[in-house]
């Protein structure tokens, strides 16, 4: 594979050599004072950043300087799309003025392909970290890093995604990775955040999120995507908080070695309860630290000449 | 000047014939007439067939002339059997009044390839709010009225726009999309686009408007005509209309677009798909088939689209809608509608040629082909095969989804009046 697109797609072997690797960048890493190797030396990365971000962009800033490639960051405001440049041209002009690997987040759907298409030629490799409501493959892989650090092997391990499933590119990814991985996907949500055809994904769907608890091996929040709604898909904050909210009353009720996930930017209060955001069962900043270390591996498998099949 | 077509089977139907043409009019149908004319067109035993009508055509001018022009969109019609087309009204400025129109037709005559009937907007600027000045428009000579790209959503606002087009003999050609279901829409709703992240198009969102507009035309008595039926649905709920003894004068069109091409193709990204309404699913294709064989759908109709490279070679949701349509429809139709045996050459005159020249009111056009008639012609050969490249196409756009693909039936020739427009795939100015 040339590019990390999407996870659909990504077939079982890839993805666990992927997070093989992550696992033992985490360990060589581990209690060095210097956290850097040389194995991107003289390679340079480029991420595209479309939307705001911080967590994603940083975690990939980190991740290749950690790996010793050269890492820039050019935001969309700052660059010439501001004065009406298309991606294409964007896309080309980075190339040309050296990307090995351009990391792009941008809100249409399909825009990591598009990219991927138009600098196929000239050799340069996309990541997608983020496009529209479609995939976040880096966040799936690093989710599942830190569900196989809690649980080991995911094959049987049942885990629900919970939240807004209509708008969430982060639920796509991970619905068809944790599949490709062995797991039992449970897919909750209010109705009115459930896209037509979801019957297709391989997951069970469902309204309730209480019924479900006591038989999960993970819970996998979504964030509330307010900048993406514009219509009333739920009355109120409240009321979609008292139904899926997860809250303490909530986690007492999952198995004692169940994990809670959540993607961040988290809204404390609505959709988790700080209670148990800040508790042991949830693992977010392991998430985030899990994030450099996956995202290096991706780099590592991309750029160092690793193939990934997909 | 006199011409004689040899060796043709009129509507495919028979042993061939020859054809003499006599200045505008078909002057005799028999055998051995090539002796008399100044110009003989071989036509090896093709299918002749009144010249196509096409109710929904953008030609970009005034305004996005780096698309198309009245120029080039006329000489992608004669090139795809055209002999008239109907020139939709989201222009830059908007034809929303008799200066714009006016234009459209002169330049449409100066060009003189394929007749270019101008439509008028229903709304001023498209709005859906405030009506256009529709009878300074018909005293033009607009006789199709459309916010084509926009819906008139305001039901109160369609109601006035069907009772007001009656009084001029005219007809309210609909794009039925209720607005506030399609907001940020990208695709048809539905697996594709829930798998893909795409922003759903949903089918109750042209069925609504469909349903409430017949029922609008029934209560009004006024003519109304269903632009690019794209759904099972409004399928449906025009053969049920149409099925009951007070259907008025409700009438529809489908595209070839949507008779072939599905939403499996969103998968490539690439806008080249992208239309509005929305490609949709293989169950809904096979029911506009369907319908279009047995009329509860009535015509073809391309909604002919060009756009320039850049608003197509970009993301998805940046890339505005729309498809090249005028060179394709008859190939698209004959794979379509022809090869399966849905429909035959006779019924291709009818859906692309008679029904639309009927439902605009066109009394030239869309003729039996017939001593006397106007020699309004369409020169198909059936059995050749063609490869679609998008630079090969007349238009400046060269935005068709059927690049690389193959069709059947080549258009061989092309008469308005009398007089050959394109033949051998060359236009005649």
């Amino acid at each position: 594979m040339r590019h990390l697109l999407t996870t659909e797609g990504l077939d079982a072997a890839s993805a666990t050599a992927v997070l093989d690797t992550a696992d033992s960048l985490k360990q060589t890493l581990l209690g060095r004072e210097v956290r850097k190797l040389p194995t991107l030396r003289g390679r340079t990365v480029m991420t595209m950043f479309y939307e705001n971000s911080t967590r994603t962009r940083v975690s990939f800033e980190v991740a290749g300087k950690w790996m010793s490639a050269d890492v820039i960051n050019v935001s969309a405001s700052a660059s010439s799309v501001g004065k009406g440049e298309s991606l294409r041209d964007t896309a080309l002009t980075l190339s040309a003025a050296g990307a090995d690997c351009v990391i792009l987040r941008h809100p249409a759907s399909g825009a990591a392909h598009r990219l991927a298409g138009w600098l196929d030629e000239a050799g340069t490799q996309v990541v997608n970290a983020g496009d529209g409501m479609h995939e976040h493959p880096t966040q799936a892989l690093l989710d599942a890093a830190t569900l196989r650090e809690r649980l080991g092997d995911l094959g049987g391990r049942r885990i629900a995604v919970v939240g807004d499933l209509l708008h969430s590119r982060v639920a796509r990814s991970n619905v068809h990775l944790l599949r490709t991985l062995g797991a039992e996907v449970v897919l909750v949500a209010p109705p009115t955040l459930v896209p037509q055809g979801i019957e297709h994904w391989g997951a069970r769907v469902s309204h309730e999120l209480d019924p479900e608890l006591p038989g999960l091996d993970a819970v996998m929040l979504l964030r509330v995507q307010a900048e993406r709604m514009h219509g009333g898909f739920f009355p109120s904050a409240r009321e979609y908080s008292i139904a899926y909210g997860l809250n303490e009353r909530r986690m007492a009720k999952l198995p004692e070695h169940a994990v809670v996930l959540h993607p961040g930017p988290m809204l404390r209060g609505m959709e988790i309860a700080s209670a148990v955001a800040d508790s042991p069962r949830a693992a977010i900043t392991e998430q985030v630290r899990n994030g450099v270390h996956v995202r290096m591996a991706v780099l590592y498998h991309l750029l160092a000449g690793e193939e990934i099949a997909a | 000047m006199s011409l004689v077509i040899k060796d043709v089977r009129p509507y495919g139907e028979g042993e061939p014939v020859d054809v003499l043409v006599d200045g505008e009019r078909i002057a005799e149908i028999g055998a051995g007439l090539s002796a008399a004319a100044d110009e003989v067109v071989d036509a090896g035993g093709a299918v002749l067939l009144p010249g196509f009508v096409d109710l929904h055509t953008h030609l970009r001018e005034p305004g996005r002339e780096d698309a198309e022009t009245v120029e080039t969109g006329s000489a992608a019609a004669a090139l795809g059997g055209y002999t008239a087309v109907f020139a939709m009204a989201n222009t830059d400025p908007v034809a929303d009044n008799a200066v714009i129109v006016e234009h459209v037709a002169r330049r449409g005559r100066e060009i003189g390839l394929v007749d270019v009937h101008p439509v008028g907007a229903v709304t001023v600027g498209l709005g859906g709010e405030q009506l256009a000045e529709l009878g300074a428009m018909a005293r033009s000579g607009v006789r199709l009225f459309s916010d084509d790209g926009k819906c008139v959503h305001d039901p109160l606002v369609m109601r006035r726009a069907l009772e007001y087009a009656k009084a001029l003999g005219a007809v309210v050609a609909q794009h039925a999309e209720e607005p506030r279901l399609t907001v940020g829409a990208q695709a048809h709703e539905g697996a594709n686009a829930a798998r893909l992240g795409l922003s759903g198009w949903p089918a109750p969102a042209e069925e609504a408007i469909v349903a409430r507009d017949c029922l609008l035309a029934g209560h009004t008595g006024a003519a109304l005509h269903v632009c690019h039926v794209s759904t099972e649905g409004t399928a449906e709920i025009l053969r049920w209309w149409k099925s009951r003894g007070a259907a008025g004068r409700v009438s529809a069109e489908v595209t070839p677009h949507h008779l072939l091409l599905t939403d499996d193709l969103l998968a490539t990204y690439d806008p080249v798909n992208k239309v509005n309404p929305p490609l949709r699913t293989d169950a809904d294709a096979k029911a506009l088939r369907e319908a279009l064989a047995e009329g509860a759908v009535d015509c073809v109709a391309t909604d002919h689209a060009p756009h320039a490279e850049q608003d197509k070679d970009c993301e998805w949701s940046a890339a505005k809608p729309g498809m090249l349509g005028l060179q394709t429809a008859l190939g698209v139709v004959a794979r379509t509608m022809v090869e399966p045996g849905l429909l035959d050459w006779r019924g291709v005159a009818r859906v692309m040629s008679e029904r639309p020249a009927q439902i605009a009111g066109l009394a030239e056009q869309g003729r039996p082909i017939a001593v006397g008639e106007p020699a309004n012609l369409a020169l198909v050969a059936p059995q050749d095969r063609w490869t679609v490249r998008g630079g090969e196409l007349a238009s400046l756009g060269h935005n068709t989804p059927y690049e690389g693909m193959e069709l059947p039936g080549r258009v061989l020739a092309t008469l308005l009046r009398g007089r050959i427009t394109a033949r051998e795939g060359e236009v005649r100015r």
